[in-house]
């Protein structure tokens, strides 16, 4: 029985058309499986990864967050220019910048929960403002990194040596916090009675609040928790990137997006796994990746994205409505 | 120590203006089975409400077991035993019945972190109850309607429940899931938990209760012993008027065959359905839940396409292939899920009344003559007696009985040939149900045809000249249902 | 007169929103003076929101059938990228003036095909496949502006004729060129919407698309039609930004999308489905042009602070159209 539903499910599809796109990468270019490529793949993995975590508490209850680049992207600016010369360590950086994500998730939550407005549009406006912020009253730009937050990104766990191009690949610290928030993650949504709220919710917001769930104060939290995240790792990709660079998040919401969603996290709300979130965003950077080892121009990503997400976001849609229209009278089909 | 686990005394409650409850008795026994009964709107749902501590009277005194309160909060009530379980079931279909049967009383609790070992010892501790046998960690939303309503039941008994409030608990249920309700209601009996079944379908009422309280607009009716309850009185109680109705009698000779149907077949649906009806016929339709009825109207109307056999209609085969082409042939339906599939509730009843005329009103660059689309709708509400305020105010706010109409009048405003009415007053008030009664039969002596599926027996057998049975997806029996009894007609379908 | 208390009471909406024009309006003339009401501002707004306010119609279209249509940008950007491409192949150095604008025609001609093309992809998708908006609609703008990037090389295409920026950037008789195009473009986009059948079955497949099936509808050609119609605005948008900058770029415009959306919610269009007018969206173009300007206007505050208005007014109009809605619904209840 349990067999059975697991190869039913979204997360083994996916964690299968991942390994045959290794094999075939590995195959044609030989350099998937080399130490430098796969650390490569892990950073690149890290920040979207983290960004799933929060995204997807947020799908789960039926709703969708797009302001996640735009908080980050303020949270680290502001702390990265306003804060220089503080500390000499990186820890009230990440602080401050998870106290401005939590302020502006908090209103993101407040006013979806309270007047039940769609979270895309909501989300659209507070984005909006943010990057509007940043770039207006900030003065937004390139600017340089301050030392405790460039020491701290220049700490390695290990380093990987190619040995056919000589190119070498470091495993920043970074990756441990990344290893931790979804753990976290995972954890509150199996293991607490939030976690149960946030799936209550999604299945049925009358039945949840009549169970007892405070529906209003889980809805506001799983916005402050995405916001607050999104200032946590936008400080942490400054530490990864060794520099600031306000506007490069922009547009990741739709790549986060579409992870969680290919990962079997339903857009409907209800459905959905740290597993499958993590696959999802998994697919997606190896295929980015296999183009470079392919040697495809990149100028191809996008395309790429795209005709992935219809691909994905259609075998789901089909398999849905092929359970919707079925018809299921049990027939007496001997005479009368 | 009181005889009465409920008495609720002279009980006011306001909203706005709106006067919801204006003073009204209701007292169940311990262990009673009770049945609450009224029309929509008469204040069923806010009575239920006040008992169970979600809304506070605004004046009058409840009594639970014999402790007096003024005010009460849910949890009270929940501490005292008093559990409701409302129409929509409240679980919830993503996650495992364990995870339903526990969720409630973990939140009660407060408890922070998930502890499998814990819910599943309460999850069996429920199905214990009831003695209700099913795989735990399956997941709700693959469960039929039945078993889910035994999911709510055993969830209810979890918390030491002296009274279990059941809002219409019978709507979408099979007959042989309402059998195994009642026997569980009894079950609860035993136990010495008390029963208040709301509904009004008068033959539960009879069934199962031992005492009931109608309501009409906020007030008492009746109380008293269901021994003493007929179905006139019922419908004079909950309407306030005296209803006769009349047996629909066919008459006419030689009448044109309107729609044939020969060994019809769907897979999954229906198979080898044959019948005939000739114009001016009202034919009913009926069977259990599952018994391929609605798949075969679905078919008539072009929802579905069947796999074999042929349909006539005025003696020429037809290909009906979409529900356009049953349109266009004549064929109009009236929707069992009346507020998803028959109206859009949010837009004005003007469009909804006049949507199947919209190419006729259409000039050739599609523009709309509104004053045509007006016109038709002044029309029709006065014909079929839509009580109604504005004709741009949307069709959501008319009563359940008034939106029927309004699919009829959808319907009528085309020239049908059979108009095919699926569970046709469902939702709607006794008065209005006879309203529909009387107009079906007027427009079938004006010579439509009509097919009325309905598991109402009373309902079929007056408003038609013959009934088909259907069991299993096949067409069982055709009779006539002059001189047919509801009974014998209860066990064919069954 | 009547026919004006009429018109008023039947659409508050629009209403509301006029009485919104006119204080933006006195407001703006006011701070700003001869600035402001200067026939070349004026000239110059006309000029300016044209593209997006087509894009907000397009919108429009796709939020009014309870959808969305995030390719709009993308598919914009797409058909300039695709028009630049084929004028610079069509158009030799020594071609007469009228050979030009049939090649310009030639190439509006192939722009819209192509948008015809992305929408009924993004229709099929939505109403065949069955996959959500947002989603069908996010992958279509991944792949439609991979392709712009593709046909361009991430680069920015320019050599383009002449004449068509001269075109696109004169006027008849002090008319914008692209206030001609918009005003065609919106009076089709209404009638359409209010008055012909199609309007009313997409409105009503936004309401509810089981009761569509119900009633009879072709659920898969509305939808289809509907994601056409966006993406055919959306190529008209992408023709006079073409025309207006001179050049065509796959990223042109990214802040148009939360714009499109802020003025057709704003207009009146309920995100929801089922519920408002092109007219108001009219209005809400022209009122978000107005502020536009003005803020232009004054040197010291940077461009980016109107990101901050859009996105604080967005929240705003959601908000107030709800207290306004329990306020009716409330009245309702009582009479």
């Amino acid at each position: 029985m349990n067999l059975q539903k697991t190869v039913k499910s979204t997360e083994f599809y996916v964690a299968l058309i991942i390994l045959l796109l290794c094999m075939v990468i590995q195959m044609k270019s030989g350099q998937f499986f080399t130490g430098n490529n796969l650390v490569d793949i892990v950073r690149a993995f890290s920040v979207p990864a983290m960004f799933c975590i929060g995204e997807m508490f947020v799908i789960i209850t039926g709703g969708v967050d797009v302001s996640f680049p735009a908080i980050a992207s303020l949270s680290m600016f502001v702390v990265c220019s306003q804060l220089e010369d503080v500390a000499a360590n990186p820890l009230p950086y990440f602080l401050v910048a998870m106290l401005i994500g939590l302020a502006v998730g908090i209103l993101n939550g407040v006013i979806i929960a309270h007047f039940k407005f769609p979270a895309l549009i909501v989300t659209l406006g507070t984005s909006s403002i943010c990057f509007g912020i940043m770039q207006g009253v900030f003065k937004s730009r390139e600017y340089p990194l301050c030392a405790p937050l460039k020491e701290f990104g220049e700490m390695n766990l290990f380093s990987a040596t190619n040995p056919v191009s000589g190119l070498t690949s470091n495993m920043p610290v970074g990756v441990v916090l990344m290893i931790v928030l979804v753990f976290f993650g995972w954890f509150i949504l199996n293991r607490t009675m939030l976690g149960r709220g946030i799936y209550a919710i999604g299945g049925d917001v009358k039945a949840a609040q009549r169970a007892g769930f405070n529906v209003f104060g889980i809805l506001v939290f799983i916005y402050a928790f995405s916001g607050c995240m999104a200032g946590l790792i936008g400080v942490l990709r400054s530490t990864m990137l060794l520099a600031v660079h306000p506007n490069n998040l922009e547009g990741m919401e739709m790549t986060v997006i579409a992870a969680c969603v290919l990962g079997g996290v339903r857009m409907t709300g209800g459905k959905g796994s740290v597993l499958g979130a993590m696959l999802g965003m998994a697919l997606l950077i190896i295929v980015d990746n296999s183009l470079i080892l392919l040697g495809i121009s990149t100028i191809w990503k996008k395309v790429f994205i795209g005709a992935i997400i219809i691909i994905g976001t259609a075998a789901s849609a089909i398999e849905v409505k092929r359970n919707e229209r079925k018809l299921a009278i049990k027939m007496n089909e001997g005479g009368k | 120590m009181s005889d009465y686990i409920i008495k609720a005394t002279d009980i006011k409650k306001y909203f706005g203006g709106v006067k919801a409850l204006d003073g009204v008795n209701i007292e169940i026994k311990k262990g009673e089975i009770h049945c609450l009964a009224g029309e929509n709107g008469c204040g069923k749902s806010t009575i239920i409400n006040i008992i169970s501590g979600f809304y506070t009277p605004d004046s009058g005194t409840i009594e639970i077991d014999g402790m007096k309160y003024e005010k009460m909060n849910p949890k009270q009530a929940i501490a005292n035993g008093v559990q409701v379980i409302y129409q929509d079931l409240s679980l919830f279909p993503n996650l495992t019945v364990m995870e339903n049967l526990a969720i409630n009383m973990e939140v009660a609790a407060s408890r922070k972190f998930v502890s499998k070992t814990r819910m599943r010892k309460i999850a069996e501790e429920a199905i214990a109850k009831i003695g209700f046998e099913i795989d735990l960690d399956e997941t709700v939303e693959n469960l039929t309607v039945g078993m889910r309503q035994m999911i709510a039941i055993s969830r209810a008994l979890l918390n030491d429940a002296k009274l279990i409030i059941m809002d219409e608990p019978t709507t979408a249920i099979t007959k042989r899931e309402v059998k195994a309700l009642f026997k569980i209601i009894k079950q609860l009996q035993a136990q010495g938990i008390a029963v208040l079944f709301v509904s009004h379908k008068l033959d539960e009422v009879f069934e199962i209760a031992e005492r009931f309280t109608i309501f009409r607009n906020g007030k008492n009716v009746a109380a008293g012993n269901t021994k003493e309850l007929d179905q006139n009185k019922f419908t004079y109680y909950m309407t306030g008027r005296e209803i006769v109705s009349s047996r629909y009698e066919y008459t006419r000779e030689n009448a044109p065959t309107v729609l044939e149907v020969k060994n019809l077949s769907l897979k999954n649906g229906f198979k080898d359905v044959s019948f005939c009806l000739k114009q001016g016929e009202i034919i009913g339709i009926t069977g259990l839940l599952g018994s391929g009825r609605t798949e075969l109207a679905e078919t008539l109307f072009g929802y579905h396409v069947a796999d074999s056999g042929q349909i006539l209609i005025e003696d020429k085969p037809v290909e009906i292939r979409s529900i356009k082409a049953a349109i266009e042939h004549g064929i109009g339906y009236l929707p069992s899920d009346r507020v998803t599939e028959g109206l859009f509730l949010s837009q004005p009843i003007a469009d909804n009344i006049s949507i199947e005329k919209w190419h006729e009103y259409a000039n050739c660059l599609g523009k709309i003559d509104r004053t045509k689309v007006e016109e038709m709708t002044r029309y029709w509400a006065k014909e079929l007696s839509i009580a109604l305020h504005n004709i741009e105010d949307p069709v959501g706010t008319l009563s359940g009985g008034n939106q029927q109409k309004c699919v009829l009048a959808k319907w009528l405003a085309i020239d049908l040939k059979v108009l095919i009415l699926n569970g046709p007053t469902v939702g709607v008030d006794i008065g209005a149900k006879f309203d529909i009664y009387e107009l079906v039969k007027r427009l079938a002596k004006q010579g439509l045809t009509v097919i009325i599926i309905s598991d109402d027996l009373p309902e079929v057998l007056t408003n038609c000249n013959r009934v088909m049975v259907m069991r299993s997806g096949r067409l069982v029996e055709t009779l006539s249902t002059q001189s047919l009894e509801e009974s014998h007609l209860a066990e064919l379908a069954n | 007169m009547d026919v004006i208390k009429n018109a008023i009471n039947k659409d508050k909406n629009l209403a509301q929103l006029l009485v919104v024009f006119l204080m933006v309006f006195v407001l703006c003339t006011a701070l700003k003076g001869s600035m402001f009401l200067s026939v070349s501002n004026l000239q110059s707004m006309g000029k300016q929101f044209p593209e997006f306010g087509l894009l907000a119609i397009a919108m429009a279209f796709t939020l009014f059938t309870a959808g969305i249509d995030l390719s709009v940008v993308a598919i914009a950007n797409l058909c300039a990228v695709l028009m630049a491409k084929l004028l610079t192949i069509l158009i030799v150095p020594d071609m007469s003036s009228s050979a030009v604008f049939m090649m310009i025609a030639a190439a509006c001609l192939m722009a819209f095909i192509v948008s015809v093309l992305c929408g009924a992809l993004n229709g099929f998708l939505i109403g065949v496949v069955g996959i959500t908006p947002i989603l069908a609609t996010l992958g279509t703008q991944a792949l439609y502006t991979g392709f712009a990037i593709v046909i361009t090389n991430g680069s920015t295409l320019g050599g383009l004729p002449k004449q068509l920026s001269a075109t696109v950037n004169s006027g008849v008789m002090g008319i914008p060129v692209p206030l001609i195009i918009f005003a065609v473009f919106a009076a089709i986009a209404a009638f359409i919407i209010s008055k012909t059948t199609l309007g009313y079955k997409l409105r009503m497949l936004g309401t509810s698309a089981k009761a569509s099936t119900f009633s009879g509808f072709d659920n898969v050609r509305l939808f289809v039609t509907n994601y056409v119609l966006s993406a055919v605005f959306s190529a008209a948008a992408g023709i006079i930004m073409l025309g207006r900058f001179n050049s065509a770029k796959a990223d042109y415009g990214a802040s148009y999308l939360m714009q499109a959306i802020l003025i057709a919610v704003l207009g009146g269009i309920n995100p929801y489905g089922g519920k408002g007018n092109i007219s108001g969206v009219i209005v809400a173009t022209i009122i978000v042009q107005m502020v536009s300007s003005w803020l232009n206007m004054y040197e010291d505050i940077s461009n980016f602070y109107r990101q901050i208005i859009w996105g604080g007014l967005l929240i705003f109009v959601l908000i107030y159209n709800y207290v306004a809605n329990e306020r009716e619904k409330k009245q309702a209840m009582k009479g």
